[in-house]
């Protein structure tokens, strides 16, 4: 078994329009740009897009965005140092927004990624977000239900990889992406390295490898703060 | 009527008086901005751990610029540093830490709080993007909500209301309240005064307040370093 892909087009390729995709990352912590700049080129359109946040800048899922690739974006917060891409065309009318709170999208994901299709939580009850959802009592608290989030593609960033999709992840770059990565059809992990296996120690694996499609290796990855420091724009 | 403007505490001194009740060993998540100002302020001799929602417990303060490292930072998206315990997770096992009551404290801004406990700090509701982030779960799940604001809006508006006219962050969530002003307690459905600042009068904190003060016993002075950065 060989996960690892030689191309980022070749991994992006499966993509098609109107496909959901989950995007990890936090910010730009963790976020896959090689992989989302791949997208861009790959051309896939009218996409649903899972991330936590709606793009800074002019890189990474912002510049997905201004490309007018994403349809609709299911996020817990839009805002950024600079999320003018985002706000013009949702005020535009371009781009719908479902905003969930952030451990409900967490949790969403990963009942979609363990087979839970919904569950109950006591996030957002009594607020505008449990608007036209079921709610129930138990052991005399109330709790919204919330549905399982799944996806035909995620695109992940990790440290390490494999051939057989194993991963660890670098600090607070772990965020969404290994949840992400249980809750798609297809799960492409892009990583500063691949290792022969073996070599990452089995206690260390944070992903284990049948959540993981393919695997391709990005020395050096981008930081979306770094580019954006520099004004980058993609393409 | 006096010149709250004499008066009232500046942002570092309620974020201290707020660090003043966070015990050893607590675990606490900050809320993004001024509440960040209290883990400067932790008493000498105790230890508090801080969560931060996208994934790191018991982190070291910001880094000198230019060491950043990207990938490490906290929920406000500014770099921070490891210190010695520092651990990783993903959100999921986050958001359990927040959702499965494991958090001490958690400590947010607010536009308005309500004497019941509900609190409005994610939306106007005068248009503009929502954006909600971690907060609505954060104020259903741990074990105490403290709030830290201004007693008065720009406008000399109470914050502290008898219900919320902006959209809900959480019902009936908020514990305590560190005002410019007092420290408020909810209780049973109201406010208890617990302290207020030297020189204000009931009267006048009653008047800047959106809903009766109750008190209980003997209301306490509400004092604070003065030289706070």
């Amino acid at each position: 078994m060989d996960k690892t892909v030689s191309s980022l087009a070749e991994a992006v390729s499966v993509i098609k329009d109107g496909m959901t995709v989950m995007i990890g990352g936090f910010g730009g912590s963790g976020a896959p740009i090689e992989l989302i700049h791949a997208l861009i080129d790959h051309g896939a359109k009218n996409l649903t897009v899972v991330n936590n946040n709606a793009g800074n800048g002019h890189v990474g899922l912002a510049a997905l965005i201004e490309q007018g690739r994403v349809d609709k974006l299911i996020c817990s917060f839009p805002r950024s140092a600079d999320p003018t891409v985002f706000t013009e065309r949702y005020k535009a009318g371009k781009i719908e927004l479902e905003i969930v709170p952030q451990g409900t999208l967490a949790e969403r994901i990963r009942a979609g990624g363990a087979g839970i299709p919904a569950f109950y939580t006591p996030t957002g009850y009594g607020t505008e977000v449990a608007e036209g959802k079921p709610t129930a009592e138990f052991d005399g608290r109330s709790y919204v239900q919330e549905r399982w989030l799944k996806a035909d593609v995620a695109l992940i960033k990790g440290e390490l990889g494999d051939a057989h999709g194993n991963l660890t992840y670098r600090m607070a770059a772990r965020n969404f992406n290994p949840v992400m990565a249980t809750a798609a059809a297809v799960t492409i992990a892009q990583v500063s390295r691949i290792v022969p296996l073996g070599d990452i120690d089995p206690e260390h694996v944070i992903t284990p490898g049948i959540f993981v499609s393919h695997v391709i290796e990005v020395a050096d990855p981008a930081q979306e703060e770094e580019l954006n420091r520099a004004e980058a724009v993609y393409p | 009527m006096t010149d709250l403007a004499d008066l009232k505490l500046s942002n570092a001194q309620i974020a201290w008086r707020a660090a003043q009740d966070i015990e050893d060993g607590a675990y606490v998540n900050l809320g993004i901005g001024f509440p960040e100002m209290v883990a400067r302020f932790q008493p000498e001799g105790r230890q508090a751990i801080f969560h931060t929602e996208n994934g790191v417990l018991d982190f070291g303060p910001a880094p000198e610029p230019g060491t950043e490292d990207w990938d490490l930072i906290n929920a406000g998206k500014k770099a921070i540093t490891l210190k010695p315990g520092t651990s990783f997770f993903h959100h999921a096992d986050s958001f359990a830490m927040v959702r499965g009551g494991h958090l001490d404290v958690a400590i947010l801004g607010a536009y308005e709080v309500a004497q019941n406990g509900d609190l409005a700090n994610w939306s106007t509701g005068r248009g503009g993007i929502p954006a909600v982030g971690g907060a609505m779960d954060l104020v259903q799940s741990a074990k105490r909500i403290a709030v830290l604001t201004d007693h008065v809006t720009k406008n000399g508006d109470p914050k502290l209301v008898e219900k919320c006219s902006m959209p809900l962050t959480g019902v009936a969530c908020v514990t305590r309240i560190y005002t410019s002003l007092a420290v408020v307690d909810v209780q049973d459905g109201h406010f208890v005064l617990r302290e207020k600042v030297p020189g204000i009068s009931m009267d006048d904190l009653q008047a800047v307040t959106g809903a009766p003060l109750h008190t209980e016993g003997e209301v306490g002075e509400l004092t604070c370093p003065e030289d706070l950065e």
